[in-house]
């Protein structure tokens, strides 16, 4: 049987802020349907790595392949990469001046051509996916961190997405918030979305991961399915999941 | 001594007030137009990564800011002369105008693209918008917005600034002012009544800006918050 190609590889990244070594030949891949969760401490380089997927920023060496498009060419076509990737935020980063309902159409509108009553239409329906029918026509700040993170996920899915990155999307939220914008990404996760997730909740990640990387000075140090996390191979795996930090 | 006040004179000749009232605020409105386009498109240009473009837009608002309104004024006038161009002294006056309140209107307005999170900026490259959907739709209303009570005082600065022109005889309100002191012999009075005239342009500019800002940031008026 042909094995289908993954839809993100990274082949021995490298990338350095000055001289800080951030990644240090990383590698991995997620399949098609795969869900794979990013773990490892405050300057692991776990974030640059999901960040340098969706090209926001540029590594030093290495390889970068997502939905079949070389990222790290200098030629690289950056609308469509991100046309096929969704990314959302720790601090959610809507659009403050538009109403909820335009912040999802902004992109469809602007970058597909949709027409605007298709678009609202969409994004009535993405909304209804996180549970915010009724806010079509709210403000981003009337709405409370878990709701704000909620649409910012259903704004990057009008896009339709292959892949979608999640980069510490509820470390800014209360254990309370944090349980619904879960539950918003298990139920992607049920529907088949691929996705890498940078995370800090283990409980989270048990429970929604596929595979695991854990990363640790810059390097992967243990890779894996989830298991890993109740059963590490290497010490500094255990004591992170131990610490639950 | 004593103040003896006469009004009457100055004001049987309402209708050259009005005139130059309506001259100053076609000025105004004329400058600010195009002075606000050209200082926000220098905003963006004073951040671009082509070396030439922000040394550029750096260097047009150094000059302007270190000039005085009335030099730059007859720099417009002597030089669009100088070249063979005629132009109304309302043209000139305008253009002069425009040139001046742009330099100061780029200093605002970089303090508003300042002022935008980057996230704001990631999240929507992240939704694939090109870079002038990016400004248009995420950088320049909220900029605009984080600076709009600095850009009404400024506009109201040049509307009061426009009276230098009457330098070059644009028949604003103030020319009109030395016109009539000089016909009625009544200066004090003329002044008076043309100082009140300003007060009630800059209440009117004040009050546009005030609406405008309605039309431009709904959320404000949704919520009830003021600028």
């Amino acid at each position: 049987m042909m094995q289908e190609s993954p839809l993100v590889v990274l082949d021995r990244v490298y990338k350095s802020f000055g001289a800080l070594k951030v990644l240090d030949g990383v590698s991995f891949s997620v399949g098609r349907g795969d869900v794979l969760v990013l773990i490892g401490r405050s300057g692991s380089g776990k974030s640059t790595a999901l960040r340098c997927i969706d090209r926001f920023e540029k590594i030093d060496s290495g390889e970068i392949h997502v939905c079949g498009r070389r990222v790290d060419a200098p030629d690289i076509d950056l609308r469509a990469l991100r046309q096929d990737v969704g990314i959302v935020f720790q601090s959610y980063n809507l659009f403050p001046h538009l109403t909820i309902a335009q912040n999802i159409m902004l992109a469809p509108v602007s970058v597909k051509g949709m027409h605007k009553a298709a678009a609202r239409e969409l994004a009535a329906t993405m909304l209804a996916k996180v549970g915010l029918s009724e806010k079509l026509d709210a403000y981003p700040e009337q709405l409370s961190g878990g709701q704000q993170q909620r649409a910012a996920i259903a704004r990057s899915l009008a896009m339709q997405p292959k892949v979608m990155l999640f980069d510490e999307v509820t470390s800014a939220l209360d254990p309370q918030l944090t349980g619904e914008v879960l539950k918003v990404i298990e139920a992607l996760a049920a529907d088949g979305m691929t996705m890498v997730i940078v995370t800090h909740e283990m409980g989270f990640a048990r429970g929604i991961a596929r595979h695991v990387v854990f990363m640790h000075e810059g390097k992967v140090h243990e890779a894996g399915t989830a298991s890993i996390l109740t059963t590490p191979a290497t010490p500094e795996l255990a004591q992170f999941v131990g610490t639950g930090l | 001594m004593g103040l003896n006040l006469d009004f009457s004179v100055v004001l049987e000749r309402w209708p050259l007030f009005l005139d130059g009232a309506v001259m100053t605020l076609e000025l105004a409105f004329m400058a600010i137009l195009i002075g606000g386009a050209v200082g926000t498109l220098c905003a963006v240009g004073r951040g671009s990564s082509n070396r030439f473009i922000a040394a550029l837009c750096a260097g047009y608002v150094e000059a302007i800011r270190n000039t005085p309104l009335l030099v730059q004024i007859f720099l417009v006038y002597f030089g669009l002369a100088s070249i063979g161009f005629k132009f109304s002294a309302f043209s000139v006056a305008a253009v002069a105008l425009a040139i001046n309140v742009g330099a100061y209107t780029a200093e605002i307005m970089r303090a508003g693209f300042e002022s935008i999170p980057t996230g704001q900026i990631e999240a929507a490259e992240g939704l694939a918008l090109s870079r002038v959907q990016v400004y248009w739709h995420v950088i320049l209303l909220p900029a605009i917005e984080k600076v709009y009570p600095s850009l009404t005082s400024q506009f109201v600065l040049l509307m009061l600034a426009s009276s230098v022109t009457s330098q070059i005889s644009a028949e604003e309100l103030t020319a009109v002012a030395n016109y009539v002191q000089s016909d009625t012999y009544r200066a004090f009075e003329t002044y008076i009544l043309v100082a009140l005239c300003y007060v009630v342009l800059s209440l009117v500019l004040r009050a546009a800006f005030w609406a405008l800002g309605l039309i431009l940031f709904p959320r404000r008026r949704r919520l009830g918050t003021s600028l």
